[in-house]
């Protein structure tokens, strides 16, 4: 009796995951399938197999120009972003770890007030910023942040920044301050101890750090969109650039869509015990 | 008093960064709200006008209509996404073989940038090759298009929200349900509650900490949706059934220009998110201060 109701439990529990993982691979998986299909193949009914594979739609983005531009912006402003809010946030969670510093706890608050800021709020503010206020020179040699790579760098650190201390908090609180005192007594300055001691031992957090902050930077889109132009353009914003109002060349904006993707997928098969404690500010580990 | 500085000087470079593109925006859009000033006017000056920016949003029909969007899209994703997570949290606190491999595909939308999601859902959506009128239309007989029908268009943002921010929901929760101390729990067996009234007496109460959690991250969020709704919808259509705050500043306000109006309604879309984020963080902190320690959570 007792072994018949585990059984069916047991079903219950698989049908539901089985059904779930539906849900969440079907739609991811349909848009492969239009990235495989041609413009005259579009219209045939929804299937679910991939019968002949329209490489085509592939390789126009991929030796599209502007796009290439767009790819390699997105790579470049990601990853530039990751390496500087690590660098920011382990000498900062350092700072607030370690020293007694005046209103150190309203500077860990503020932060993360940044998060709940809606970003649509920011939008016009930082436009004018990055085109009136923050330039220099006039006419040709005019330098402002819009539409650079620079400006989006910088901008990213302010969502990524909060989440990256608040995360590395915790890593280095439980680092036991003995050591640094130890490596102090023998001489060492705050910069050693931050590289030989604090760095391989909170490497783990801050690979976690890096791969989650890379990966917030690649995906956002608001900004990009609106704090650039040409030269500065990611990938996000032209995937969705694609969609127009004159017709939508669909199976090259889900090639484009899954190109975006690859990333992701990376990011959730290797770090997915992190994500949640990345995602929730380090409150809540799993 | 030394080592201080060298505090500082570690923590300089995150404050000016938080400072010159977080703090100095906000300051900027404060003064801004409160001048009028458009480049496309024929007076590209800036003029003083005081209140009056705010005194028109009050009256602004299509800020209002987004604000409501906004609310009640919040409200039922939300809602909907705790009730769902809660339900795979408790079904993933057994061990059953493959249940890393179901945590990992959960985990995939949460990781997928907002922008494509948008687009996945587009391809699922759009009359003549999209899966779901198609099928709808087979099977059930129901006409089903978002560019014209608007309650079709806000269940399918919602649907989308749902599918895109639920397993966020599962997985913080079961962390929590996976940190509970088993003792109340067995205590309760013993005593012979079923299994509903463990569920409503005892892992509930114990969970509440970690349920405002989720509900504060969840709704922080919510109230900010724009790449994925824009993209579904284009720009919050179909009419403005879909166009959420932050759509509409994106791609009404911001276009036109309107620098001093747009200014005053992001800092009025700001002080509205704030005011409920604090709200809930009130009642968050003040329940965990009542607990003595944060019972839910490691």
């Amino acid at each position: 009796m007792r072994r018949t109701r585990q059984i069916i439990d047991y079903a219950l529990t698989y049908g539901l995951w089985i059904v779930v993982a539906a849900i969440t691979l079907l739609p991811v998986w349909w848009m492969i399938v239009v990235s495989a299909r041609s413009r005259v193949e579009l219209f045939n009914a929804p299937d679910l197999i991939i019968r002949s594979f329209y490489v085509q739609n592939y390789t126009d983005v991929i030796n599209n120009r502007t796009f290439q531009g767009y790819m390699i912006n997105s790579i470049i402003i990601s990853t530039a972003n990751a390496v500087l809010v690590t660098v920011l946030a382990l000498m900062a969670t350092y700072a607030l770890s370690r020293y007694k510093l005046v209103g150190s706890d309203n500077i860990f608050f503020t932060t993360l007030t940044q998060r709940m800021a809606p970003p649509a709020a920011f939008l016009l503010p930082l436009f004018l910023l990055f085109t009136q206020l923050f330039a220099v020179g006039e006419g040709r040699s005019r330098w402002d942040l819009y539409d650079s790579h620079l400006g989006l760098i910088l901008l990213y650190c302010v969502f990524n920044l909060p989440f990256a201390i608040w995360l590395l908090k915790g890593i280095i609180d439980a680092i036991p301050p003995e050591l640094d005192e130890a490596a102090f007594v023998d001489g060492a300055n705050t910069f050693h101890v931050i590289t030989r001691i604090i760095l391989p031992l909170a490497a783990p957090g801050l690979a976690v750090t890096l791969i989650l902050s890379w990966i917030f930077a690649w995906n956002e889109y608001l900004f990009a969109a609106t704090l650039t132009a040409f030269e500065a353009r990611t990938i996000t914003t032209g995937l969705a650039e694609f969609v127009t109002v004159t017709g939508t060349n669909w199976g090259a904006m889900a090639a484009v869509s899954t190109l975006t993707l690859i990333p992701s997928v990376i990011v959730v098969i290797f770090a997915q015990r992190y994500i949640i404690a990345g995602l929730t500010f380090g409150a809540v580990k799993d | 008093m030394r080592r201080n500085r060298v505090g500082w000087l570690l923590l300089s470079p995150t404050l000016i960064i938080l400072f010159l593109v977080g703090i100095v925006p906000f300051i900027y859009v404060l003064y801004v709200g409160f001048f009028e000033w458009n480049l496309f006017s024929s007076d590209r000056a800036m003029n003083f006008v005081g209140v009056n920016n705010y005194r028109r949003l009050v009256f602004d029909e299509r800020f209002l209509d987004a604000l409501w969007v906004t609310i009640r899209f919040t409200f039922f994703a939300v809602i909907s996404q705790l009730v769902i997570g809660f339900f795979l949290a408790q079904s993933l606190l057994k061990n059953f073989p493959g249940k890393v491999l179901f945590r990992i595909v959960h985990t995939l939308p949460l990781m997928i940038a907002p922008i494509s999601i948008g687009a996945i859902w587009r391809l699922l959506t759009i009359p003549g090759f999209g899966p779901i009128p198609f099928l709808l239309q087979n099977w059930f007989n129901i006409d089903y298009n978002i560019g014209r029908n608007a309650d079709q268009a806000f269940l399918t943002i919602i649907l989308m929200d749902i599918w895109h921010w639920t397993p966020f929901v599962t997985l913080t929760l079961l962390a929590g349900l996976s940190a509970l101390p088993a003792e109340p729990r067995e205590a309760a067996m013993v005593d012979g509650a079923n299994s509903w009234q463990i569920f409503r007496y005892v892992t509930l109460p114990l969970m509440r900490p970690i349920i405002l959690t989720v509900l504060f991250i969840r709704i922080m969020d919510a109230l900010r949706t724009v790449d994925e709704i824009n993209m579904l919808s284009n720009g919050g259509g179909p009419g403005t059934a879909t166009r959420t705050l932050g759509i509409h500043i994106f791609r009404v306000v911001f276009p036109q220009t309107d620098y001093g109006y747009g200014s005053a309604m992001s800092l009025l879309t700001l002080y509205f998110t704030i005011v409920i984020c604090w709200l809930l963080f009130v009642s968050l902190t003040q329940l965990r201060g009542s607990r003595g320690n944060d019972g839910g959570e490691r």
